[in-house]
């Protein structure tokens, strides 16, 4: 059985093409302004590595911000349900759930299924997602990439008082005036992301085998910050932001746990 | 996707008559000068049956309502704001109250007269009026946001005459008659102070029939509402506001007391004898808390398309519902005292008495009174799940609405909390909260 998963976040379109719950095709696509023409490119992107076409997909499950905006689909499916399938089917451990995207950050808990048992999502603020890593690095004129890095090199902790991106910003200008370190300048963000993270995650609890999804699951600076906040070391998979595409195409494939 | 109607449905007959009454107030008010009568202004919960001794045409607005009524009209409820915020007034105020001080700021009522000289709503196409001043202000002060409410709106108006009643003496479960006569001798000075500002000679007897407009009202809206504990359940909670507002607008009022028993109580005892359900496809029962965003009610429509009804909430049943424990330990409508009434302070303290029960009173004393009250209602109404609106336009029902969550959560019933603002839409965002929707349809068995 072929099946297809697209993810629609709100700055990259990711999708997962599984033949018989095995990843055979993966693509990331920038969303930009033109979300159904890069949607189309992504699955365009799949079909031509798993060398198959619409006609050979039994079904395809959309989920995201912008789920209805995918070319076509059969069902769509929330991002949380979607997250914990994935995290289930790749570490079947997993009971607790993290996503830190481009926009939001999710904590949810499920069972052995991967059906959402309690589930929190960040409010309009961008302080816990990925576009305050997105701003911080730009505020320090350090690449994106190179940020998580930067920031384990840290000597010191400095509390990041700010709750809000726009206020986040000016305390790094304040920061460079007292020639703080980028790379201390890089923990604080992370620490003070991490906080927030973990502030919405604690609302529903949490158990011990946590996974961390989504892009910033990538910055190991911030994985650092988590780690610490939580006093565990989660679980990062390979490849994390494709979690929730994955999810979407084993929800596609009708997969409930197990092999 | 459309699920399939399970039930039968049809529309409430009675929905004419509850927007008449409704809109009859908002134009009585308005008019009152022209007829030789007076205007009071005062929040939903003050004790509305005291003010009714001093004429049959003494008419009332009452402040939470009007805050609503101008959330609904988008375009007048920003401009509101706006103005109360240019004066100063911050976005973390009560925001039923913000828009309350706009309309004077901006002396824009939400009503008017179309072109065929009816009243009707401003968005319905009526020149607006100016705010209708009123002659007194007649308020009680539980709430933290109720006595400044109107010290403002006196200030605004250039002095208006005012009585504020603290009503704030604890809990139903700690009531003492101490406690009943602090609340009863401020009636009665209250009495004396309408008196003197509207020279007018108070009459006991209309005293009277109010009180006991008061009880048929509030008593006969919790049974209302109890009805609702039936699957499927004959109303939804879209519905149940527009029917629990005449009670919020005038409860001491013989038009909101004859509606509530002998039109809409009939009505809904029928439906629930012939299986009439708000929504045909129930599959699921939530109930939610505090105001909703009103000018989102759609939400509530949306829930349907999971086969998902909102059967109401502690602030719908308890807004106004007067409740007690029966027998059988369930929730049921208070029972009407049975007595004659010979002297006003008879009168008043079996008022009194009375009305420091009500339910969304109770929180202000202790969270875990209203977590005690939310379960019971999740429990006797059979309830899936719980969706709690994270209010930031009322600090006075959303105080321990988190403490609200734990409780509820351990109770065994989940439950998803959205942020928003009961009148300052800028405050809520609906593509995220229908999101949420998504996701918590799931964990409930949706698909």
């Amino acid at each position: 059985m072929i099946t297809m998963g697209i993810d629609l976040g709100a700055k990259n379109i990711k999708v997962v093409i599984l033949k018989d719950n095995k990843i055979v095709a993966k693509s990331n696509v920038l969303a930009g302004f033109e979300v159904e023409k890069s949607a189309k490119k992504a699955i365009d992107k799949a079909f031509k590595e798993a060398g198959v076409t619409r006609d050979d997909i039994e079904k395809i499950v959309s989920t995201g911000a912008g789920e209805k905006l995918a070319p076509f689909y059969d069902e769509t499916k929330s991002v949380v349900g979607c997250d914990s399938l994935g995290a289930v089917f790749l570490h079947p451990a997993a009971r607790s759930v993290i996503d830190v995207g481009a926009e939001e950050g999710r904590g949810m808990r499920c069972d052995e299924t991967g059906k959402i048992l309690d589930f929190e999502v960040n409010e309009k603020c961008a302080a816990g997602a990925g576009a305050f890593t997105e701003a911080m690095s730009r505020a320090l004129e350090v690449p994106l990439e190179e940020l998580g890095a930067l920031s384990l090199k840290a000597t010191e902790e400095i509390p990041m008082n700010a709750q809000c991106t726009v206020f986040a910003e000016s305390e790094v200008v304040t920061m460079v005036h007292n020639n703080v370190s980028k790379a201390n300048m890089a923990k604080a963000v992370h620490d003070a992301m991490a906080s927030r993270i973990t502030s919405m995650v604690r609302k529903i609890g949490f158990d011990k085998d946590v996974v961390l999804v989504g892009g910033v699951a990538n910055n190991i600076g911030f994985v650092d910050s988590l780690n610490k906040d939580l006093g565990l070391e989660v679980v990062v998979p390979k490849d994390p932001e494709f979690v929730g595409a994955l999810g979407a195409a084993l929800a596609a494939a009708g997969w409930k746990g197990g092999a | 996707m459309e699920l399939e109607a399970k039930y039968p449905t049809e529309k409430l007959k009675c929905w004419n008559k509850a927007k008449d009454i409704r809109m009859k107030y908002y134009q009585d008010y308005a008019e009152a000068h022209d007829k030789g009568g007076l205007r009071w202004a005062g929040g939903a919960w003050t004790f509305d049956a005291i003010p009714a001794g001093l004429g049959d045409d003494v008419y009332p607005i009452t402040s939470e309502p009007y805050g609503a009524t101008i959330a609904f009209d988008k375009d007048l409820s920003l401009e509101c704001m706006e103005a109360a915020e240019v004066q100063g007034y911050p976005r973390d105020l009560c925001s039923y109250m913000r828009n309350y001080w706009g309309s004077i700021i901006i002396d824009k009522y939400p009503f008017g007269y179309n072109k065929d000289g009816e009243f009707v709503p401003r968005f319905k196409g009526a020149k607006p009026l100016g705010f209708p001043k009123p002659d007194f202000i007649w308020q009680d002060h539980i709430c933290c946001s109720h006595a400044k409410w109107y010290q403002v709106v006196s200030d605004l108006e250039g002095g208006i005459p005012m009585f504020t009643v603290d009503n704030a003496v604890g809990p139903a479960n700690e009531l003492t008659d101490s406690k009943i006569k602090f609340v009863v001798e401020q009636l009665k000075d209250g009495v004396k102070f309408l008196e003197k500002v509207t020279d007018r000679d108070y009459d006991d007897e209309l005293l009277f029939k109010a009180i006991r407009n008061h009880f048929v009202s509030t008593s006969k809206w919790a049974e209302i509402c109890e009805l609702n504990k039936a699957v499927p359940a004959p109303l939804d909670e879209k519905s149940i506001y527009s029917l629990y507002v005449l009670g919020t607008l005038q409860k001491a009022g013989k038009q909101v007391a004859d509606f509530y028993e002998k039109v809409l109580l009939p009505e809904v005892k029928d439906r629930v004898k012939r299986g009439i359900a708000a929504v045909p496809n129930e599959q699921f029962r939530v109930m939610s808390d505090t105001q909703p965003p009103w000018s989102f009610l759609g939400i509530f429509r949306y829930l349907e398309k999971f086969g998902c009804i909102s059967i109401g909430s502690l602030y719908t049943f308890g807004l106004i519902g007067q409740w007690e424990v029966k027998k059988d330990d369930t929730w049921g409508p208070k029972t009407i005292p049975d007595m004659e009434f010979s002297s006003r302070d008879q009168a008043l303290y079996e008022y009194v008495k009375y009305e420091l029960h009500r339910p969304e009173w109770q929180h202000f004393y202790s969270c875990h009174l209203k977590s005690d009250m939310m379960i019971r209602i999740a429990k006797e109404w059979k309830l899936n799940g719980v969706m709690l609106h994270y209010n930031r336009g009322c600090e006075g029902l959303s105080v321990g609405i988190a403490e609200n969550r734990l409780a509820l959560l351990d109770a065994g019933f989940p439950v998803m909390a959205f942020e928003g603002n009961n009148a300052d839409e800028r405050e809520f965002d609906e593509a995220r909260t229908k999101a949420k929707i998504n996701a918590f349809m799931e964990t409930l068995g949706a698909k």
